[in-house]
């Protein structure tokens, strides 16, 4: 149960969309540019009404397509505006050529995305398949397990994008957070305005005074130095978001950080897990914790940039984990979460935890708290030697003939 | 109508020792567009093209104005997502001056990849000018035919062989589906005429709406001619009624360039190598069914143009 823990704090209960839509109002960009798409509709059609009843100074430009969201959002953007928009899924799959144009050209726009599994088959529901996809895309990426922390992530985004110069996407799992009921607690808009800032963009179109050319060809000559840069920003990227976690700290009282440890510091079985299923597992680890099973639990938060020499610190000393992957990677090996963890702790020299792969959740699959408590007790025998490491991705909740 | 004097003291905005080809229609489209603009401040986009990465390679850019480019099929998005910028901003006081908007792109980017984008930039009605430089196939990919290719033409991906002759099918009339966007301006102008072209960038950017323009751009490598022969041919094209000049204002019609003598079409065809194949005997039915064709349309036009005389 969520508690006010910033004084001027006020308690609703709202959904996770509307809580994207709201944090979208506080922030009031000057752009907003999207097309609908479940399961993340609900935020810009509200945000749309925002506009309609003038609650917002922002333009709402009501595009044909994603990819037309995503190009016009790039160019308010480049035109020195604070642009935003919101996707899922598809259309998420739609602007896979302009997301890659919008880090390119270094741009701090945000995104509020909704996770939901990719076609075919057609499926509505919530999985990382999407986001899976474009995490080398150039965008920083940052999950929610509930609808405070989209909120709260949605109002970090906007300085973290700004002081990075490249832009992120907050994301929310589908249904299961952007449509669920919680209660969360919302900031002054005031506040909000303040923590955030005004936007003051260097180099931008409308600057008549300074007109300059964005989106040249860059050849044989240039274009490595740019993408070099891009990757640099990246690394960077991982102060400047601690950084503003420590100021939201100050500002509105909830500590953030790359990920999450629950339990961890002294585990000897821990799960590695993004988004909302964090919280059942959590339900888990305090069951075990009662039988005094030491299971721990880390939760990335931040996936793009990954936390790769930090995590090795707080998982070293595991002696079983699990990395849990809402999204397959059909590379015939193992699944995204996974390889990042895993290549994290093998270049740091870290080779002595043995770590297992399971896939879960795909299309909305249910995923509960035996299925989670049966994932403890395979790392429990695997480290009491009852059990073999598996070298293969191991599927949870799934029917294989 | 442009006055050439007072047009002399237009900046130019569109500066020399860009890489297109000599005889290129693009550029010189592209420099009487910013010439027709005045001193009003302007920000360009254009779709990924010969226009886009000859004047733009890094760290060199042939424009004094702004310009942005991010993809191929977006010209339009992208010129109503600044537009939507600036309004904003506007609003907001953080800009105080007038600035119009004018996108770029060529046929490939216009007709065909980039159709959906400028059906929904122009539905939107965002106030930008949307000038397709029209040189009848993907002519940066190496002349490879677009919805715009005319029938008979000889491209890369519809070459003209043994049992084809060129391309078979008719180019889409695409200023005619701007027409049924009931756009306040809409107009079909031509490289080789710079009084007609120019007074319709200045007509268009003063409309508070969106406006396009589809100016016929010739190719001197993809229709196969020397390169001298540029607004030559351009206006061989006004001349045979294969490619008139008119303009749709608030639905009204106007041609603005009436033949005196309409020429046959082979006078346009024949200097192009991508025709050459269609002087052939056997290719003889394919000429006659583009003249039935041509006067089938020039006719229809002329209907719509007496119509609008009679309101």
């Amino acid at each position: 149960m969520i508690k006010t823990v910033y004084s001027k704090g006020k308690l609703v209960a709202k959904t996770g969309n509307e809580v994207m839509a709201e944090a979208m109002r506080q922030i009031e960009p000057d752009v907003v540019a999207a097309y609908p798409i479940t399961p993340a509709t609900e935020i810009v059609q509200i945000f749309s009404q925002f506009v309609a009843d003038g609650v917002v100074k922002s333009k709402y430009v009501a595009v044909e397509s994603e990819h037309s969201a995503m190009s016009a959002t790039i160019a308010a953007s480049a035109a020195g505006a604070r642009a935003m928009t919101g996707t899922s899924s598809q259309g998420l799959c739609l602007m896979w050529e302009m997301l890659y144009i919008a880090s390119g050209l270094r741009l701090p726009i945000v995104m509020a995305e909704v996770n939901r599994a990719i076609s075919a088959p057609i499926n509505i529901h919530g999985d990382q398949s999407d986001t899976m996809g474009a995490r080398d895309s150039g965008w920083i990426q940052i999950y929610s397990e509930n609808s405070q922390e989209a909120y709260d992530n949605m109002i970090q985004a906007i300085k973290i994008a700004e002081k990075a110069k490249l832009p992120v996407m907050v994301t929310t799992d589908g249904f299961i957070i952007s449509h669920c009921m919680e209660v969360v607690e919302l900031y002054p808009d005031q506040d909000v305005k303040i923590f955030i800032g005004d936007y003051k963009p260097g180099r931008y179109l409308l600057d008549t005074k300074r007109p300059y050319t964005l989106g040249s060809i860059d050849l044989q000559d240039y274009y490595f130095e740019h993408r070099y840069q891009l990757a640099q920003a990246m690394r960077d990227a991982k102060d400047i978001i601690l950084e503003v976690a420590k100021d939201f700290e100050q500002a509105f009282g909830r500590k953030y950080d790359m990920y999450e440890k629950y339990q961890l510091d002294d585990a000897d079985v821990a799960i590695v897990i993004i988004g909302s299923a964090a919280g059942t597992a959590k339900v888990v680890v305090n069951e075990l914790r009662s039988k005094g099973i030491k299971a721990g639990l880390l939760k990335i938060r931040v996936f793009r940039p990954f936390p790769t020499e930090q995590i090795v610190r707080d998982l070293a000393h595991v002696k079983a984990i699990a990395v849990m992957d809402r999204a397959d990677s059909c590379s015939g090996g193992f699944a995204p979460l996974y390889s990042d963890v895993v290549s994290s702790l093998y270049s740091a020299g870290v080779v002595t935890p043995k770590v297992e792969n399971y896939v879960y959740g795909l299309g909305g699959r249910e995923i509960n708290t035996e299925h989670i408590a049966q994932i403890y007790d395979n790392l429990g025998k695997i480290v009491s030697g009852l059990q073999k490491s598996s070298n293969q991705v191991e599927y949870v909740n799934v029917r294989i003939k | 109508m442009a006055n050439l004097k007072e047009l002399s003291k237009n900046q130019e905005r569109l500066t020399g020792g860009h890489r297109l080809c000599a005889g290129c229609g693009a550029g010189i489209v592209a420099r009487q567009a910013m010439i027709a603009a005045g001193n009003t401040p302007v920000v360009v986009t254009s779709a990924t093209g010969c226009l886009e990465v000859s004047t733009t390679i890094f760290p060199y850019t042939s424009w004094k104005t702004s310009f942005f480019h991010s993809a191929f099929e977006n010209s339009a998005a992208t010129c109503s997502g600044i537009e939507t910028a600036y309004r904003s901003l506007k609003e907001q006081g953080k800009i105080t001056e007038d600035i119009r908007f004018i996108a770029f792109g060529g046929d490939g980017g216009t007709y065909d990849i980039g159709l959906q984008s400028l059906s929904g930039a122009m539905e939107r009605g965002h106030r930008m000018l949307y000038i397709c430089y029209n040189n009848e196939a993907y002519m940066n990919t190496g002349i490879q035919r677009s919805g715009a290719t005319p029938k008979g033409a000889h491209t890369t991906t519809a070459p003209a062989g043994k049992s084809q002759p060129g391309k078979e099918q008719n180019k889409k009339d695409l200023t005619e589906i701007m027409v049924a966007h009931h756009m306040p301006y809409v107009a079909q102008a031509y490289v080789g005429n710079w009084n007609d072209f120019i007074t319709k960038v200045q007509k268009a950017l003063a409309v508070d709406g969106p406006s396009f323009i589809n100016i016929l751009t010739p190719c001197r490598l993809g229709w196969n001619y020397k390169p001298e022969d540029t607004m030559s041919l351009a206006r061989l094209a006004v001349e045979t009624c294969i490619w008139p000049a008119f303009e749709v204002e608030n639905g009204i019609y106007k041609i603005n360039v009436i033949p005196k003598e309409k020429k046959s079409i082979e006078e346009f065809l024949k200097p192009q190598g991508r025709f050459k194949h269609l002087f052939k005997s056997e290719n003889a039915h394919v000429l006659e069914s583009i003249q039935k064709d041509v006067d089938l349309r020039w006719e229809r036009l002329q209907r719509r143009a007496s119509e609008a005389c009679n309101i």
